[in-house]
């Protein structure tokens, strides 16, 4: 199983790659990619660089461009998918079908995956995208079970990589419009999610609110932990009583299915997170590469060790973690 | 300007469902769509159910068409897409590239439903090799959005399909494998109860100083406002927008048609009703709230 890391910059990109990183995903510096955030992402010079030095040591770069171009702006992605090729990139990573289609006729020797935007969840729609635009690998959404994605990787027509780490989308990828109902601004248009420009702090006798536009997400007592406000990880009024109504702020963590996940056939393992620093990088790619090295060598009895649970925690939203969609009960 | 009633969003007991249908068979709609688009878990009315209330609602001069889910996760649910798409008959609309798949190994047309993610024509006219024959937006597809869209579809030469657009109702706005409704109820998803019965029109989420903010619908997640675009028809017409699709509600909904067809045959744009569609004019989809036009 290939380990796939985030890199949200330079210095992420090197430390995913020394950590043990197989792959790194990385974006460019606009509309293209689902982490089009203030201060992250890469110029031209600086792929350059990282590609440079993932070859140099036999690993990969993917670049996504997993947003949703309109027709006004479809050229720009065009271009985009002409830059990739240009720079040697290994693969992209797109979810629209224009986007994938313009890819596969003008660079058909570009790798392409589908993005965990593209919301394929079934053999049919992956048969789709491996059909009409020639995807040699797909991302799953994380939305099913271990059980199922078992399943889905003895009739799928193309190796898939799942979400084993990192921050949790609690709806279907590429189906989610939370954030622009609030803000404007989604994912699937503008690459960004309940965005920090939208956020304000307000300190007050009922303890410290947060809101998004105007509209209050959450509000925290004096030494209650405080998560950055994503629609989704509110808390809310249903019924009278207040609570996380639809998702806690937690992480995802399949560490303990490492062993069902490889016996599965699952190609790669993708960890979450170009928006975090290189420390997280680091830390949460040493402890995969370490724990898929181990378990490939002596499957037998093979365990996740309480100390790579510990850091893998140290690094979740809220300290803590889940096992998702993969365990039925989360449901 | 056609009318037509879009899949029942929520869930109903059988019987009320079968009475709403008997209604709507009156009602001065065009199109009506039939079908759980939602949860599969959903069975106060099976396929074979849903299809006779089609054959009914055709044989009352109907035009149906046969709605599928938009989140497919297990088999059983994809041979239910497979099941509704060799019904012989009657148009699928496609919430999912499974079900556009499963047009396309057939050879047969179908509606691209509001979940397909289609934000420009080249994307549109890859669907209509597929078989598209009517498109239905979604909901941050807004006015500036179509209209770039048409121009190059025109500027290609390429003829647009039907346009359909989400005119009355609430906004869908997520989806999840996760069951908000028995989150709620404190419930496993797989022991649920069918909590979902007792939120005929969902159930209602707050902000927690009280202001109405959204809806759960079991694995979705809809605006808490209904939007009416009655008063943008002028607009939607010039977009090229044939068909307006109203979506069902548990109460009023024949006075809810009937405003849309008094409509149609006015001079004027009517008072709005509903709440502005925010995503409409390149805005926060909930209309209420301030933000800059990011186009």
């Amino acid at each position: 199983m290939q380990l796939v890391c985030p890199a949200g910059n330079l210095p992420a990109l090197r430390t995913a790659i020394d950590a043990g990183a197989d792959a790194v995903y990385v974006g460019f510096r606009d509309q293209t990619n689902a982490r089009a955030f203030p201060g992250l992402n890469f110029d031209e010079e600086e792929l350059r660089q990282g590609i440079a030095y993932a070859h140099a040591r036999g690993r990969k770069v993917y670049v996504a461009l997993n947003t949703y171009p309109d027709s006004a702006r479809l050229s720009h992605w065009q271009r985009a998918v002409d830059q990739a090729a240009g720079l040697g990139m290994d693969a992209i990573i797109a979810a629209e079908m224009a986007v994938l289609h313009y890819a596969s006729t003008r660079h058909p020797d570009l790798p392409r995956h589908l993005s965990v935007q593209g919301s394929a969840t079934t053999a049919a729609a992956l048969r789709y995208a491996h059909q009409r635009f020639g995807i040699s690998r797909a991302v799953l959404p994380r939305v099913l079970s271990i059980q199922q994605v078992e399943r889905l990787c003895t009739v799928s027509p193309v190796p898939l990589e799942v979400f084993a780490f990192g921050s949790l989308c609690i709806m279907v990828e590429g189906r989610c419009q939370l954030s622009s109902y609030v803000t404007g601004a989604s994912p699937n248009r503008h690459g960004v999610c309940s965005p920090a420009s939208f956020v304000r702090w307000e300190e007050g006798e009922a303890g410290r609110s947060v809101r998004l536009n105007g509209v209050l997400i959450d509000r925290f007592a004096a030494a209650e932990p405080a998560g950055y406000p994503t629609v989704c990880k509110g808390r809310f009024d249903v019924g009278g009583e207040v609570f996380h109504a639809l998702e806690e702020p937690t992480s995802l963590n399949t560490l303990e299915l490492l062993p069902r996940l490889a016996q599965a056939g699952v190609a790669a393992l993708k960890i979450e997170g170009r928006q975090r620093g290189a420390a997280y990088v680091g830390s949460v790619t040493r402890v995969w590469r370490e724990a898929i090295d181990q378990q490939r060598r002596a499957p037998q009895g093979w365990q996740a060790r309480p100390q790579w649970q510990d850091t893998l925690a140290s690094h979740a939203e809220g300290r803590q973690t889940t096992l998702g969609p993969y365990h039925r009960a989360w449901h | 300007m056609k009318l037509s009633l879009g899949p029942l969003q929520y869930f109903w007991p059988r019987e009320r469902v079968l009475s709403f249908y008997r209604d709507a068979a009156g009602w001065p709609v065009d199109i009506v769509y039939l079908g759980e688009t939602i949860c599969s878990k959903r069975r106060e009315l099976r396929t074979r159910d849903w299809l006779a209330l089609a054959e009914e609602l055709a044989d009352s001069g109907k035009d149906v068409v046969l709605s599928s889910l938009a989140l497919i996760e297990a088999e059983s649910e994809l041979g239910v897409v497979q099941r509704l798409a060799d019904n012989g008959r009657f148009l699928l609309e496609a919430n999912d590239l499974s079900a556009v798949q499963v047009c396309r190994e057939r050879g047969i047309g179908f509606v691209g439903g509001p979940t397909l993610n289609v934000y420009n024509h080249h994307a549109l006219q890859l669907l209509m090799e597929d078989g598209l024959r009517r498109w239905v937006p979604g909901v941050e597809q807004g006015r500036e959005l179509l209209k770039a869209l048409r121009a190059a579809m025109d500027a290609e030469g390429q003829p647009m399909p039907e346009l359909e657009v989400m005119a009355w109702g609430r906004l869908p706005l997520a989806y999840s494998a996760r069951c908000f409704t028995a989150r709620a109820a404190d419930v496993p998803k797989d022991q649920c109860g069918f909590r979902c019965i007792e939120h005929p029109d969902g159930l209602p989420l707050d902000t927690r100083e009280g202001e109405p903010f959204m809806v759960i619908n079991g694995i979705q997640v809809q605006g808490m406002e209904t939007v009416d675009m009655a008063p943008e028809r002028d607009e939607l017409a010039e977009c090229g927008v044939g068909i307006l699709r109203l979506s069902p509600q548990h109460e009023d909904m024949a006075a809810v048609v009937a405003h849309f067809h008094a409509m149609l045959r006015s001079p004027v744009p009517p008072p709005r009703l509903g709440a502005r569609n925010g995503y409409w004019l390149g805005r926060p989809g909930k209309a209420s709230l301030a933000g800059p036009a990011l186009d």
